[in-house]
């Protein structure tokens, strides 16, 4: 257990520095734009109307839809302004947690300077000040404490939001969070939850001190507890000081194959000289756009997922056809090199219980047509709304009593205990063959293939060190090895981390190219 | 130029003023002037428009018609900030900064000017005009009584030497005592520095122990401008003699206590 903990509290320097950056300059901007507002607004109250209402309504959003919402829009304006914008990554999370924190600024700044007693207001006209003095001397002294009082819950607002900032590839105490969740590493969620929560009590503290301070006019406090969070400031921006070198970056979705595949292509990498980074927890959507734009360099998709999702395609076609046109399909439209195929499938098998298998009879999709209705479906987060559950309900006539979406972590142990009845597991789990689970056949071929492969951006294509770092990976795996990895980072005793699991498959790799 | 000494304030005139709030007039058509080094009391009900009246001549309120000059200089023409740095205001609700030291709100109008020396010993001059002590200067507002609040106020309001001062309700918030011994005072100051000031009040009684003239408002028009003493003879008109009746016949009733108290002794 002790190994775990270490291993957790090994990343969370960088990703805390990571938090307090994106954190800040979240909190900095909002500041910068709320603060000018809230003068106009405490003067014009139709104005204070419009934009409270505004901030009011950006934080119905989910945070999480929010951080989502930002990345086509920014692949637009990128589109507009020739590509200069990175849509992934600090940019998004900053916009997004940024809009976050507006609503608490604002709010009390405008309630901290309509609230000025009247009579401050009139000795300061008939005393003969500007507007501006008027604001510097009485107006802005008095709302201090309410204003301060805003920016400290903007504070905690935008630490918490930023774990969330991981889905859209930026760095974060979430990237622990996410990945624990994925790997169901508790130790990881647990360090991630800890470290960021005491960096929200520790801020909050901080900003309280001050507030109070203000309030009592008590100056050295205000001035020690800001040189304590500048301190803090500085010590997290001091990372950003070291140059940074050329640094690959490997994209992974969010589940362990992809973590466990990103560190093995990482690790031979590393092998060649270069320098990496990963960004976990992309969703699919998002990870071919992303390597498209060069935000990532490198990593592994699914043939079908491109097939369906990117190309827009329905009908079916050979494992290999459907190989070779994504290859022509993707450097033709989008510069991105298709480097080959890793030599397994992970495809969407639909598993259920042995027993139900034996005494329902179920081998094919059309037997599980047939007593679909008495059946409770769980699927993945993204599978009911992707083109293949259309395509598989095409072939067969199959409907549901229900669906529920599960983290896929959890949605093995929800067959095992009977909340569901039949999963899309993915075929290259070692949960299906560690449950004994039984995949049922898609007789009539609706579900496309899925050949694992490895994608390489535009600028990284012409790189042959690159290139040959990692092609030796090229037909190397074969599917009972990747469930083995698999397995061994999802199974619940004895776990290894996807770093681990990836040296194991890498052995395996280097076995199987000696014998 | 408005003068800045305190040798004398300046004269006041007041041409054809008349301010509206939509269709309600609260100043009407009012001429008037005002000698230099006079005291001078607006008298009236609420809604009267003495307030208003205060406030157009040092641009807290804008007429909507007419012309008002101090010393000779429209006041339109000047910049309303420049000109309410030349003139004492005094308000009933005082209106100390809650954040700031005595020292720095007696101060405060130096530090708009950008007068930087002399400041402490200025501060240290003002607290003993209004007879305030001196360990007074390092205490923040809501350390003092209202009354000593208010003589800050008087002190804030003198800093910068103005020739003249307005003064809306200034001791209308005060226990009857402290506003007596404060008005006493501030009559003495006047003198003593040569002022014009400008006062409005609502209490007859003050208005004709404070003032050399004596200007009754009602509806916005003035209806009698009168000296304490004409008032009180009941030569000036019923609107005037409404007001001075209250006070005499408060005093009648005194004295009546006291001579009745005085038999029972003897």
């Amino acid at each position: 257990m002790t190994e775990a903990w270490q291993q957790a509290f090994v990343r969370v320097p960088e990703l805390l520095a990571a938090h307090v950056q994106l954190s800040f300059s979240a909190l900095l901007l909002a500041m910068a734009l709320c603060l000018p507002l809230a003068i106009w607004a405490a003067r014009a109250p139709k104005v204070a109307a419009v934009i409270l209402g505004f901030a009011s309504l950006v934080q119905t959003i989910p945070a999480l839809a929010l951080l989502a919402l930002f990345y086509p829009v920014l692949l637009g304006l990128s589109a507009l302004l020739g590509g200069e914008i990175s849509a992934l990554g600090f940019l998004p999370a900053l916009l997004a947690l940024t809009l976050y924190a507006l609503l608490p600024i604002l709010r009390n700044a405008v309630t901290g300077l309509t609230g000025v007693a009247p009579a401050a207001k009139q000795a300061a006209d008939g005393l003969g000040m500007t507007a501006a003095q008027k604001l510097r001397l009485v107006e802005a002294p008095l709302a201090a404490p309410t204003i301060m009082a805003g920016i400290r819950t903007a504070a905690v607002w935008t630490i918490g939001a930023a774990t969330l900032s991981t889905t859209v590839g930026q760095a974060s105490l979430g990237d622990l969070i996410f990945a624990g969740l994925q790997t169901q590493n508790w130790t990881l969620v647990l360090t991630g939850c800890f470290a960021s929560a005491g960096l929200a009590i520790i801020v909050d503290t901080l900003l309280g001190l001050i507030e109070r301070a203000i309030r009592d006019r008590r100056k050295l406090v205000v001035w020690g507890s800001g040189a304590v969070i500048g301190i803090g400031l500085a010590i997290a921006l001091l990372p950003m000081l070291a140059a940074r070198g050329d640094v690959v970056v490997i994209g992974a979705k969010g589940f362990s194959e992809q973590f466990i595949l990103a560190r093995l292509i990482g690790s031979r990498l590393e092998e060649a000289g270069y320098e990496v980074r990963y960004q976990n927890g992309l969703g699919s959507a998002v990870v071919f756009q992303a390597v498209a734009s060069g935000d990532i360099d490198v990593y592994v998709d699914y043939s079908g997922t491109i097939w369906t999702n990117q190309m827009k395609r329905t009908d079916t076609v050979p494992a290999d056809d459907m190989v070779n046109e994504i290859a022509q399909w993707s450097a033709s439209e989008h510069g991105v090199t298709m480097l080959g195929a890793l030599g397994f499938e992970n495809t969407y098998a639909f598993a259920v219980r042995p027993e139900d298998a034996a005494s329902r009879r179920l081998t094919t999709l059309d037997d599980l047509a047939r007593i679909s209705s008495d059946f409770a479906f769980g699927t993945d987060l993204e599978f009911l709304e992707r083109p293949e559950w259309e395509m598989v309900k095409a072939a067969y006539p199959i409907r549901f009593k229900e669906s529920r979406s599960f983290n896929p972590t959890f949605m093995y142990p929800a067959l095992s205990s009977r909340e569901v009845d039949v999963i899309s597991a993915f075929s290259s789990d070692g949960r299906i063959a560690a449950n004994g689970f039984v995949v049922l056949e898609d007789t009539k071929g609706a579900v496309p293939s899925y050949e694992a492969m490895i994608l390489v951006s535009e600028d990284r294509s012409g790189d042959e060190r690159l290139i040959n770092a990692i092609k030796p990976l090229v037909g190397a795996i074969t599917v009972e090895n990747m469930r083995e990895a698999n397995y061994k980072v999802d199974r619940e005793a004895d776990k290894r981390s996807p770093r681990q699991a990836a040296r194991w498959l890498d052995e395996q790799i280097r076995n199987g190219k000696d014998q | 130029m408005i003068s800045t000494s305190s040798a004398s304030g300046p004269a006041i005139s007041l041409k054809n003023v008349r301010r509206s709030y939509g269709t309600v007039t609260a100043v009407d058509d009012i001429s008037l002037e005002i000698a230099a080094g006079s005291f001078v009391a607006l008298v009236g009900l609420s809604g009267s428009g003495k307030s208003t009246l205060l406030k157009m001549i040092n641009r807290l309120v804008d007429p909507t018609a007419g012309e008002v000059l101090i010393a000779d200089d429209n006041v339109r023409a000047i910049d309303p900030h420049v000109l309410r740095r030349r003139i004492g205001y005094v308000f009933q609700n005082i209106g100390l900064f809650p954040h700031m030291t005595i020292s720095r709100n007696i101060a405060i109008g130096l530090e708009l000017a950008g007068e930087k020396d002399g400041r402490a010993e200025r501060v240290a001059e003002l607290l003993e005009l209004v007879e305030l002590p001196q360990e007074m200067a390092g205490r923040m507002p809501h350390q003092l009584s209202g009354g000593q609040q208010q003589r800050v106020g008087v002190a804030r309001a003198l800093a910068t030497r103005p020739g003249l001062m307005l003064m809306d309700e200034p001791f209308g918030a005060l226990d009857p005592v402290t506003r007596d011994s404060l008005a006493g005072q501030y009559k003495a100051l006047h003198e003593k520095l040569g002022l014009t000031t400008i006062i409005v009040t609502h209490d007859m009684a003050e208005a004709l122990y404070l003032a050399d003239r004596i200007l009754v408002m009602e509806a916005g028009q003035i209806k009698a401008d009168a000296t304490p003493a004409e008032l009180l003879s009941g030569s000036v008109g019923d609107e005037a003699e409404a007001l001075v009746a209250i006070p005499r016949a408060q005093a009648a009733h005194l004295i009546a206590l006291g001579n009745t108290d005085g038999a029972k002794k003897t």
